[in-house]
C-alpha cells in the first residue's frame, strides 16, 4: 500500500473540525457541518471544495496537438487557446481509462486535469502513447493545488475577495491571473452543475486563497456534497457512470466524442463498431415512485428478471425526490419505462427518466 | 460524548430495547449510532404484521451518503411502527431514545436476557 497523502489543506479541514475519510488514497473532507447544507449553499449561495488530490499533466512539444487529438475523445483542433474541453481517454477496446479537462495553452502546450484515483494509471498510458509523436509529459499533481468555488455568488465574491473580474471569462474558459505574489490559472469550470470557477496554483498560495474565502463567508464543501451536487446535474463520477468497462456510447457521452468527425482517436474503430451494431445497455435517468433511496450498486428488476443496476443515486436534495442514474438493458430505456429498483429485501417500483434532473446554471457566455 | 439510557437494553449492533410489559418492546438506535450516521434523510422500516429475527435485518436508517442496516436485538412480530419517523426522520437525530422505530411482541421473552445492560454497552463505545 501507498502512504495516504494529505493535500496542503489538510490542517484547514481539521481546524473546521470536518469529517475526514480516505479517498483516493488522500485523507479527504467528507463534510464539515452536513452534507446536505453544504450542497444547499452551493445551489443559492457559493460554497469551496479542496480538489487538491485531482492529477495534473502538461503535454508539450511540436506534435502536442496531434498527441492529443489521437488520445483524446473530444475534438480540440478546432479549438481556441485559453478553452477547456470535456472528454476521455479510451482503451482500443472503447472503455474508458479517464474522463478529463483538456486545457489548450497553445497548439504544442495541453494542460490535463485528471481524476485523483486514475493518477498513476492515467500517467502510465499517457506515456506511453507518446512513442510515435514528438511530446514530453509530465506529471505535475505533487505541484499543483486546486481549489473549486461554486454557485451562483462565485464571481461576485471572487471579485470582492481576490479584487479579480472574471465577468469576461467565458464557460469553459481559463485564464492566468496574480494574486499578491502568486501565479493562479483559474478556469470557470466545475463539477456542480452551477456556475463557478477551479483555481490551481502552488500549496502555498492555495492555502491563502482557502483562508481569504472562508475569511469572506464561503461555505467550506467536502467531497459528500461534491457528489450530490455532481449527481444531480448528472454529471458522470469514474468507478461509477463510466470506467475501464463501459463506453462513452454506453455512458450516453457520445456528444463528448468525435466519431462522426474525421479525426482518429484511440478507441474510436470500437465505438464506431458498437454504434453499428447497436447497444446492448444504457446509462438512463431512473425515478422512484414510492420512498426509498437508490444506492449504487442495487439491482434494477424488470418483470423479475435482473436488467441492470443503479450507479448513482441519493434521495435528491434540491428536487426532495429518490433518483438515480443506472446502467440498464437497451430494451428498458425507454422514458416512462416501468422498473423497479431492488433495495435490500424489497422491490420498489419507479420508471426511466431522462437525466435532466436540475436545471444547469452555467454562465454560457462571458459578460 | 454519547447518551447512553440507565433503564434500557441494548445490542452491540447500537440498537436499544425498552420493555414496555413482559411481551412488548420498543425498538430504537442509540445515540452513539445517530450519531456516527449524521443527518437521517429516510427510515426504512417493515409493516406491521411483520415478523423480525434476532441478529437479522429487518430495514436501515439512511444518512444523504449511506444506508445503515438496521439489525433486530430480538424476534417477534412487529405489531406498530413509529409513523411519524416517515415524514420526519430527523427526530432520530433529535432524540433517538424517544424516536423508536418498531413495537414488536416478543416470540420468547427470555431473549432479552441475552442483551447488554446500559453499562456493558458503555464499555463497548
Amino acid at each position: 500500500m501507498e502512504e495516504i497523502k494529505k493535500t496542503c489543506l489538510y490542517e484547514e479541514h481539521v481546524k473546521l473540525n470536518a469529517k475526514i475519510e480516505e479517498f483516493a488514497g488522500f485523507l479527504m473532507p467528507i463534510l464539515y457541518t452536513s452534507i446536505k447544507d453544504e450542497h444547499i449553499a452551493v445551489r443559492e449561495k457559493v460554497g469551496m471544495f479542496d480538489v487538491s488530490h485531482m492529477g495534473e499533466f502538461v503535454i508539450k512539444g511540436k506534435e502536442a496537438t496531434a498527441f492529443v487529438d489521437n488520445i483524446f475523445t473530444n475534438s480540440i483542433l478546432d479549438k481556441e487557446n485559453g478553452t477547456v474541453t470535456y472528454g476521455m481517454m479510451l482503451y482500443p477496446n472503447g472503455t474508458i481509462v479517464d474522463d478529463l479537462l483538456v486545457y489548450k495553452v497553445n497548439n504544442e502546450e495541453y494542460f490535463f486535469v485528471v481524476n485523483a484515483s486514475n493518477i498513476t494509471k492515467d500517467y502510465a498510458w499517457v506515456v506511453d502513447q507518446t512513442e510515435n509523436f514528438d511530446v514530453t509529459v509530465k506529471n505535475l499533481s505533487e505541484e499543483y493545488s486546486e481549489i473549486a468555488i461554486q454557485g451562483p455568488e462565485a464571481e461576485a465574491k471572487v471579485k470582492e475577495l481576490l479584487g479579480l473580474d472574471l465577468s469576461d471569462l467565458p464557460f469553459f474558459n481559463f485564464k492566468n491571473a496574480e494574486y499578491d505574489k502568486y501565479q493562479l490559472l483559474i478556469s470557470r469550470t466545475g463539477y456542480t452543475g452551477e456556475d463557478g470557477f477551479e483555481i490551481y496554483a502552488c500549496a502555498e498560495a492555495i492555502t491563502e486563497l482557502w483562508q481569504i474565502f472562508i475569511k469572506g463567508g464561503v461555505v467550506p464543501c467536502g467531497l459528500g456534497s461534491r457528489d450530490t451536487l455532481r449527481f444531480e446535474a448528472a454529471l458522470p463520477l469514474y468507478g461509477h457512470e463510466i470506467s475501464d468497462e463501459i463506453t462513452p456510447l454506453e455512458a450516453g457521452l457520445k456528444f463528448f466524442t468525435k466519431i462522426d468527425s474525421e479525426s482518429d482517436f484511440i478507441g474510436k474503430t470500437a465505438l464506431l463498431n458498437q454504434q453499428a451494431q447497436g447497444l446492448t445497455r444504457r446509462v438512463v435517468g431512473i425515478e422512484l415512485s414510492k420512498l426509498g433511496i437508490p444506492r449504487a450498486g442495487y439491482p434494477i428488476v424488470k418483470d423479475g428478471e435482473e436488467v441492470g443496476f443503479v450507479t448513482t443515486g441519493y434521495l435528491s436534495i434540491t428536487l426532495d425526490k429518490p433518483i438515480a442514474m443506472a446502467m440498464i438493458d437497451q430494451r428498458f430505456t425507454k422514458k416512462d419505462t416501468e422498473i423497479e429498483v431492488k433495495i435490500r429485501n424489497k422491490t420498489i417500483p419507479g420508471f426511466v427518466r431522462d437525466k435532466k434532473f436540475l436545471k444547469k446554471n452555467y454562465k454560457t457566455k462571458g459578460a | 460524548m454519547s447518551k447512553v439510557l440507565k433503564d434500557l437494553l441494548y445490542s452491540k449492533s447500537h440498537e436499544w430495547v425498552k420493555k414496555l410489559n413482559e411481551e412488548e418492546v420498543l425498538i430504537g438506535i442509540s445515540d452513539y449510532a445517530a450519531k456516527q450516521l449524521g443527518s437521517i434523510v429516510f427510515v426504512d422500516l417493515p409493516e406491521a404484521g411483520d415478523t423480525v429475527e434476532a441478529e437479522s435485518e429487518f430495514g436501515a436508517v439512511e444518512s444523504v451518503k449511506a444506508a445503515s442496516d438496521l439489525i433486530s436485538p430480538v424476534t417477534g412480530e412487529v405489531i406498530e411502527i413509529n409513523e411519524e419517523l416517515v415524514g420526519e426522520p430527523e427526530l432520530v437525530n433529535e432524540d433517538p431514545y424517544s424516536a423508536w422505530l418498531i413495537k414488536v411482541k416478543l416470540d420468547n421473552p427470555e431473549e432479552l436476557e441475552e442483551l447488554l445492560s446500559a453499562d456493558d454497552y458503555e464499555e463497548i463505545l
